[in-house]
């Protein structure tokens, strides 16, 4: 079984994973084998490394579609590669035109510090705007296949979080009281905010709370729409058409990272439907009925009655070294792999060279099919 | 409380890397092994005779994996690692730093404790940190700046941040400097570019692996922290670099070698030896190509950690990086 299985016309892949996993990579791969299989496909992604950018034709404006062209077999159905690479600024500021009441509004809104701030502060917007972003191009309706690639967080809950985050900033009780004093029911609560406001300003800055107070005030009347939007891209991602495949390398630390995001998904009624291991080191020789480490024992074993420094003993303690690091990833592995079972698990081995063009991509995208 | 004066008696008569600056702030792009070099670090100077501390910023474990130690780290220091003191070894000790203990912990010390963890839970935390950028990062450097005041370890290791957010994070300091004109918060951030940019008491070690985007962005990071942050760079540590077999043979085949030595060969063997050693030849050919172009891009010393086919760090193999990069640091004058 490999990931075909989810390239389907109206699905969505999120992939998710810790940073250096090669998230982007195996998203525009995916992307491409959409486009091979006969899909418009679509791959979303937020800072790609500049030559994998280059390769997708991404130097250009930021947020909108570019055809990526590739060569397809011709006999095939005609899918096509697209390519979005996101900012998170102006999908906010699209947004903020959106739902503002008034030009003037947006204005007020565009213009504030904290405004201003908040796409490059506030954690979780980045999160928020992909997530805007892929909602926005599934309403649209213009391409069969979206695979996104996660923004660089330390953790990838942010993304499944960052609705919730962004409408809770957005929603601030404290600055509403403040904003709102006229309301007599919430005096009382209103009084420590006014001091905690107070101290604040003293501490960092009187301009500081002014540009907060005025942000909440030009965002009046705007929440609802915001939340409800937050609504509908927290639907959509927890949708039947959503699926999230994990990336992981064969290490202790982003595999721990897998599987906490994978105990998080099944709270929520969700379960990856992909793993893909990257990087990993390759298997010498044909499978057998020897295990890795009986095999890598006794390559050690020749090459120490050898002797290492022999040309042959040499040989043999190479060969010993990589059988045992790949059996070591596949120990690192297998608590991951027996979480997300039975969904299907792709071993791509590290490539000769970095995947940084279409080639590369084409070369990952053949061993997630295989 | 000792002051951070000038290099102490001790400090003075240690080799090479050791005499520098008492704080080496690690970073890197995700997945270079950025806690795992800071660990080795930190062995390494306890095997130099020096207590040191590191602190994790962004703690996700690596670190007491990689000392074995059971327990997460926390706000608290905690050993990490006992040094052997008949052969005068320092300890490690660790602990986290995380962004918003260290906002309740000003917010505390201005007496804004009360109403800060009151104010939490309505998100009024979040609207300060968003109104000004970087005042999270600022008091966990200025906690930082503390600690090496107090003199807790010989050596603080700080775990930064990856790469991306390294830079935002030491160079918050500085933009707040330009934006905020008098208060305590400007106190704190001045403290903190002192702190960064003096180089007697602070160090910016990037890590990088020998690979294509490693090394760009290694050497785009180096110039951010050197231009935008003001920070004195010390060597770049080059990780899981393979470590050269030079009794490869080239050109010559496993079979051929065994009907040489009389061996005979499994179905599949000399296949499995030829493309092995194939690869091995491969992948340290690419590497030594990286590796010269980051002396190129930034032109540093370096220090290259082994590759250990391992798959994960623990103590035998922390103790194995941290001598290669005890014997590395002494070359460096």
């Amino acid at each position: 079984m490999n990931v075909g299985v989810l390239l389907k016309s109206g699905n969505m892949l999120i992939c998710c994973g810790s940073g250096g996993v090669g998230k982007t990579t195996v998203a525009a791969s995916l992307a491409l084998a959409g486009a091979q299989a006969g899909l418009r496909s679509c791959v979303v992604t937020i800072d790609p490394a500049r030559r994998l950018a280059d390769a997708l034709g991404l130097e250009t404006l930021p947020n909108v579609a570019h055809r990526v062209p590739i060569d397809l077999d011709s006999s095939a159905e005609p899918g096509e590669l697209w390519a979005l690479m996101l900012d998170p600024k102006s999908t906010f500021d699209s947004l903020v035109a959106r739902y503002a009441e008034s030009p003037e509004q947006g204005e007020r809104i565009l213009d504030n510090r904290l405004y201003r701030n908040i796409s490059g502060a506030l954690s979780g917007t980045q999160e928020y705007m992909a997530a805007e972003k892929l909602y926005e191009l599934a309403e649209e309706g213009r391409f069969d296949l979206l695979v996104v690639d996660t923004p660089p967080s330390r953790n990838a809950l942010d993304f499944l979080e960052a609705p919730a985050r962004l409408t809770k900033f957005l929603d601030n009780r404290l600055f509403r009281m403040v904003v709102m004093p006229a309301r007599s029911y919430l005096r009382a609560v209103s009084m420590a905010a006014q001091a905690f406001v107070r101290t604040v300003a003293k501490v960092v800055g009187a301009e500081v709370v002014d540009d907060a107070v005025s942000f909440f005030q030009a965002f009046e009347g705007m929440e609802a729409g915001f939340r409800d939007r937050a609504e509908k891209v927290d639907e959509l991602l927890g949708g039947p058409n959503t699926a999230f495949v994990l990336v992981a390398s064969a290490r202790k630390d982003t595999v721990a990272e897998a599987l906490y995001f994978t105990t998080r998904l099944q709270e929520m009624g969700k379960k990856p439907q992909a793993l893909v291991a990257n990087r990993l080191h390759p298997r010498f020789g044909r499978e057998g009925s020897e295990s890795l480490s009986d095999l890598a024992a006794a390559d050690r074993a020749r090459a120490e009655s050898l002797g290492e420094n022999t040309p042959l003993g040499a040989l043999y303690a190479n060969l010993a070294e990589f059988r045992q690091v790949a059996e070591r990833e596949e120990e690192v592995l297998n608590p991951l792999i027996a979480r997300v079972a039975p969904a299907p698990v792709c071993r791509v081995p590290y490539l000769e060279g970095d995947v940084s063009d279409l080639d590369g991509l084409q070369r990952v995208a053949a061993v997630l099919m295989a | 409380m000792t002051r951070a004066g000038p290099v102490s008696p001790a400090q003075e008569s240690r080799s090479g890397f050791w005499r520098q600056a008492r704080v080496v702030i690690v970073i890197g792009k995700g997945g270079v092994g950025k806690t795992t070099v800071s660990a080795a670090l930190a062995r390494a100077a306890s095997l130099a005779g020096m207590d040191a501390l590191v602190v994790e910023i962004e703690g996700k474990g690596g670190l007491t994996s990689a000392f074995e130690h059971p327990d997460d780290l926390d706000y608290r220091e905690v050993v990490l690692y006992a040094g052997d003191k008949s052969k005068g070894e320092g300890d490690v000790r660790g602990r986290t730093l995380r962004a918003d203990e260290a906002l309740i912990e000003y917010l505390e010390d201005h007496a804004m404790g009360r109403l800060s963890k009151r104010l939490l839970s309505a998100g009024a935390i979040d609207v300060v940190a968003t109104a000004v950028p970087g005042i999270k990062d600022i008091l966990v450097l200025g906690k930082v700046k503390q600690l090496e005041r107090e003199h807790p370890a010989d050596l603080i290791v700080l775990d930064a941040p990856a790469s991306g957010h390294a830079i935002s994070f030491l160079a918050g300091a500085g933009s707040l400097l330009d934006a905020v004109r008098s208060g305590p918060i400007r106190a704190q951030a001045q403290d903190v570019v002192n702190l960064l940019t003096d180089e007697s008491r602070c160090q910016v070690l990037v890590v990088t692996l020998a690979e294509e985007m490693p090394v760009n962005e290694a050497a785009e990071v180096a110039a951010a922290v050197e231009d935008r942050v003001g920070a004195h760079l010390g060597p770049v540590v080059v990780n899981g670099v393979y470590p050269r077999r030079e009794s490869l043979p080239l050109g010559v085949s496993a079979d051929a070698l065994a009907a040489e030595a009389s061996i005979h060969l499994r179905p599949g063997e000399a296949e499995a030896l030829d493309d092995a050693a194939q690869a091995r030849r491969g992948r340290q050919h690419l590497q030594e190509s990286h590796l010269e172009r980051l002396s190129r891009l930034l032109p540093l010393p370096q220090v290259v950690l082994p590759f250990l086919f391992t798959a994960s760090v623990g103590r035998a193999e922390l103790e194995e990086l941290a001598r290669a990069m005890s014997a590395a640091l002494e070359t460096i004058d």
